[in-house]
């Protein structure tokens, strides 16, 4: 591998990711901060939802944050590139295997989904005011899982970005990450759907619930959650499996 | 620049074939493309782009590929740059084989495609040096060779601009600035003058022969004759993915049968011409002649307005009536009309 070449695009990256960072910013992060503000502070002063709920969806809403970011990060510039203009045969001509350009990419979106969790965090404490009880008791823990769902986020964002044609990129956002997001146990813990034994089942192929339920295993393990073993797992088999696909997609797209 | 860039370097291809069973890149696309239905069952596509291509690029020429749209100019530049998977048959770039030493021959080659793909996050300045970047060039090399692009290019007052707003010419300006930024031994433009302005049009022959005089490889594709005339040491013609013919354009215009092309049209049934034809064929000086339908009769001859006189009384005395009379000179476009039967711009 030529690593000269690999940080030139890595850099490429971030050089574009800082010029354009207040849209992706506001792209990526003022959904999630109006939910903060609605379901967090205005919910719970209200007396219309109890005041620990605030803890339990500030976990929910770092994985939402970070899963929407890196995914967007990597999977919309790579189908305009793609499809139209073409930008990324740049890349494709250095010299250097064409999969380390889709591993750059990856990382680079790891790199996004990290900043945007570490927005989020004091930007949705801040939010919902006081009565936020996190734990710092499982740092070692949250680092990894917050690792591990960067690599989801930027890996699904592979898969996406080079299996989705242009014209169905709403329908992508119908279709795979809305329901991700409300059957992904951002806004409610996967205990909460015990009356529902199906969905509560069906849930656990959503790559999502393992994102949310790792934060909340990390950051407030006083709530019920995941066993910590199948967070993990989940989140590794996921993240296997979304890179295999997405390096697949990528040579697809990128030689004919 | 180390020996690698001071030698020349060359181009082979063998027996090259490439079928599209799926739409194939833009530009990349044969005519007449059989595309596929919609629908659920799975398109019957099958493209025959390239059809047993073998070629030789001298090291040190500048070499055209001429052909129509759609006669494979496009998939041969494809898979000499590594994105395009041969589906049988070879290319190698100097010594090295395209598709199994992808990223030796990236090192080697600059590309201009046919359409722009700058990268429309970065400034005109900023394509250049990251482009350098991802080669390898130091970070002092990369700005001072992308200045001195830039002023040579005429672009030195866009530098700090976003390509997006760029006129096309500047675009590709742009576009072969930055495949030279790494100084390749071996430069491929695809159509590199469709849509310029004449102005941008000289620069870029300008270029194209300084950057070959330094002893530098240059293999474009072009379906304008005298574009491949002008610029180019050797053409090959191109069509349906085979190659029609080889040689210096001087070679190939002298190749033409007669070398005139005296193009009649008669307002009468093309039946009633056969007989005509005949006559005109054994004319003095007239190598060839035939009804190419439509009330056409196609002269291949060794002299062009001279046989006039003589065309008009055969046809006055066949009975039949001349309503145009076209005559080109020898051409590159008359060597591709005589053996396709097409024009280039059809």
């Amino acid at each position: 591998m030529n690593y000269k070449t690999f940080l030139a695009m890595l850099w490429r990256d971030a050089h574009v990711a800082r010029r354009n960072f207040v849209t992706l910013a506001f792209q990526t992060l003022l959904q999630p901060m109006m939910f903060v503000f609605v379901f967090g502070r205005v919910m719970t002063t209200s007396g219309l939802m109890p005041p620990a709920y605030k803890s339990m969806l500030l976990p929910g809403i770092i994985g939402l944050s970070m899963v929407m970011s890196g995914t967007w990060a990597v999977a919309m510039p790579l189908v305009a590139e793609f499809q139209f203009t073409k930008e990324i045969e740049d890349r494709l001509l250095a010299p250097i295997e064409i999969e380390w350009l889709a591993v750059e990419k990856v990382v680079a979106g790891m790199i996004q989904a990290l900043v945007a969790g570490l927005i989020v965090i004091p930007a949705a404490w801040l939010v919902m005011g006081s009565g936020v009880a996190l734990s710092g008791d499982h740092i070692a823990r949250f680092f990894m899982t917050a690792l591990l769902v960067a690599l989801l986020a930027s890996s699904l964002g592979l898969v996406l970005g080079c299996t989705v044609g242009q014209q169905h990129i709403g329908l992508m956002f119908s279709l795979v990450l809305a329901p991700m997001i409300f059957f992904g146990c951002t806004y409610y813990p996967w205990q909460a759907l015990a009356t529902f034994p199906v969905l509560k089942r069906l849930v656990l192929i959503n790559p999502m619930v393992y994102a949310s339920e790792g934060f909340r295993s990390a950051l407030v393990p006083q709530f019920p959650h995941l066993p910590n073993g199948l967070i993990l797992g989940g989140l590794i088999v996921f993240d296997v499996l979304f890179i295999v696909l997405g390096l697949r997609q990528f040579r697809r797209k990128a030689l004919t | 620049m180390d020996l690698k860039s001071i030698t020349p370097v060359g181009i082979r291809t063998e027996s090259l074939r490439k079928i599209y069973t799926s739409p194939p890149p833009v530009g990349g696309m044969g005519t007449g493309a059989a595309r596929g239905a919609k629908g659920k069952a799975k398109p019957a596509y099958e493209v025959i782009a390239l059809d047993g291509l073998t070629l030789d690029v001298r090291p040190g020429e500048i070499f055209g590929l001429l052909g129509p749209n759609g006669a494979g100019k496009s998939t041969t530049v494809g898979i000499l740059t590594t994105r395009v998977k041969p589906t049988s048959g070879s290319a190698w770039i100097g010594e090295f084989n395209v598709w199994e030493r992808r990223v030796d021959v990236k090192r080697l080659i600059g590309v201009v495609p046919q359409r722009p793909n700058l990268d429309f996050n970065l400034t005109a300045r900023e394509i250049l040096t990251f482009h350098g970047a991802y080669f390898g060039l130091g970070s002092a090399e990369r700005n001072q060779r992308a200045d001195a692009l830039l002023e040579r290019f005429k672009l030195t007052d866009r530098a700090h601009h976003m390509p997006i707003g760029f006129s096309g010419g500047m675009m590709q300006r742009l576009s072969i600035a930055r495949a030279m930024m790494h100084d390749p031994a071996v430069l491929f433009l695809d159509e590199p003058s469709a849509g310029l302005d004449p102005q941008t049009r000289l620069l870029l022959a300008e270029m194209v022969r300084d950057y070959n005089a330094r002893g530098k490889t240059i293999l474009l594709t072009t379906h304008n004759m005298e574009e491949a005339d002008s610029l180019c040491h050797r053409v090959a013609i191109v069509d349906h993915g085979k190659m029609i013919a080889i040689g210096t354009p001087q070679e190939l215009k002298r190749s033409v049968p007669g070398g005139f092309l005296v193009r009649l049209h008669f307002s009468n049934a093309p039946a009633a011409l056969v007989p005509l034809v005949e006559v005109l064929r054994a004319l003095p000086g007239v190598t060839e002649a035939r009804e190419s339908g439509g009330g056409q009769v196609d002269l291949y001859a060794d002299r062009g307005g001279v046989l006039i006189p003589a065309i008009v009384s055969a046809a006055t005395a066949a009975g039949a009536i001349i309503h145009d009379v076209h005559i080109s000179e020898p051409s590159l476009e008359n060597l591709f009309l005589h053996h396709t039967g097409r024009s280039l711009r059809e």
